[in-house]
Parts: C-alpha cells; structure tokens; sequence
C-alpha cells in the first residue's frame, strides 16, 4: 500500500513538472503566438512550438543571406561602397 | 581557434541567468569579419550559408558545453566535412516517442528525456530568439547608409 501511494505521489509530480514547464515554453512564444494558446493542450502548445523554431530557424537563414548581401554592398564596384568610400576621403 | 576550443570546455558560469547578450555579439561579429576575410565576394550564396553557420556556431559557443543542444549543435558542425547525407533517424524507444517532431527540431533532441527534451527546449528557443534579435539588430544599422 504505502509503495503503491508513493509511486502515484512521484507520478503527480512528474506530471506537475511537466505541466510547468509546458507553460514555461508557452511564455517563451512571441504574443501573436501567444493568443490562440491560452487554454490550449499541451499536444496544441507543442505544435505551436515547433511552428516557432522552425520559423526562427528560417529567420536565421533569410538573415545570413541578407548580411552576405550587406557584405556585397562594402566590396568594390558598388554604388554604395562609392559613397562610403567618398564620405571617408573628404 | 584556441581561444573558441577553451571557451567551449569551460562551464558557463551563469547557467540560470541565460547566455549573455554582449558575448553573442562578440563572438558572432568576430566570426562575421572572418567569413568576410575568408570567403571571395562572388560566391554570395556559400558566404550566406557560412554566415548561418557562424550564427549557431556562435549561439552554441556562448551557450557552453552545460547544454545537450549546444553540445549537439558544434558536433554537428565540426563532423560536417564526414557526414553523409542526412538519414532520418530512428527514434531510440527509452527516450520514448512523445514529441517526435520537436525531438528532431531540437539539436540532440533524439536521445533525450521528456522532461529534459522540454527544458533543452526552452533554452534552445531563448538561444535562437537573442541571435536573430542580434542579426537583425546588425542588418539594422547595417541598412542605414542607404538611401
């Protein structure tokens, strides 16, 4: 008996850890995420969770190309390094 | 080199408090001026992709050696040059199955606990969010010398 009662205490708060930190990531979800989750499962917080990183991972990726372009506009021959480049010789 | 392979075996002091913003930034500029010095200017599209992985090169650096998916993320780079190409993987069945999808989009997710996989998670997501908020910052101030 006294095993079989320790076993659903350990097993309650496993689930209470887990519940909280299902809220912590729900915290973590930028406010038009946030909206539709506020009495969602914990299925729906997840899905909701793998739609944000990949959409982070995408930003990561859409970023890296707009510094390479960035990069491009400091090299030689571009309009804009010729302006850059005149400021600092006059 | 040397001064990242240290960096990476030393623990993060601050492990509940998060990475720090300015060494992110340190690092990640560090690693841009070199792809810039590294990478010939007519191969935009490599330069974007070196950039990306600089990006998390530079979160899993400053995250440290205390986080699986900063451990996962710099094996992966390092092993870049032998790896084949991507197979997906099986799920091994102590880790269990619940949250399949999150398990591949969390670096080490695979060999995780539930309750681990959630909080690896947090601090992954935490991670992503402060360099992108970085890379835009840059882009940023970058874009205003144009027109």
């Amino acid at each position: 008996m006294p095993v079989e009662m320790s076993s659903r205490r350990s097993s309650r708060i496993t689930d209470e850890e887990i519940s909280e930190l299902i809220s912590k990531l729900q915290s973590l979800l930028p406010e038009s995420r946030r909206r539709s989750m506020s009495r969602a499962s914990a299925a729906k917080l997840l899905k909701e969770t793998c739609s944000y990183i990949k959409s982070l991972h995408r930003e990561v990726g859409d970023l890296s190309d707009r510094l390479s372009d960035l990069m491009s506009t400091m090299d030689s021959g571009s309009p804009q390094a010729e302006i850059i480049r005149s400021i600092l010789r006059s | 080199m040397d001064s990242k392979s240290s960096a990476c075996s030393s623990p993060n002091p601050n492990p509940t408090l998060g990475p720090s913003k300015l060494m992110l930034a340190f690092r990640f500029l560090r690693a841009l001026s070199l792809v810039r010095r590294t990478t010939p200017a007519s191969s935009r599209t490599c330069r974007g992709r070196r950039i990306e992985r600089a990006a998390y090169a530079s979160m899993a650096y400053t995250a440290g050696a205390s986080r699986a998916w900063s451990r996962a993320v710099l094996r992966r780079l390092h092993h870049r040059a032998r790896r084949r190409a991507v197979a997906p993987r099986r799920l091994s069945t102590t880790a269990g199955n619940r949250a399949e999808a999150l398990r591949r989009l969390v670096p080490g997710g695979g060999g995780m606990d539930y309750c681990t996989l959630l909080e690896e998670t947090a601090d992954y997501i935490k991670c992503l969010s402060m360099q992108v908020e970085l890379m835009q910052g840059i882009v940023d101030s970058a874009s205003s010398y144009g027109p």
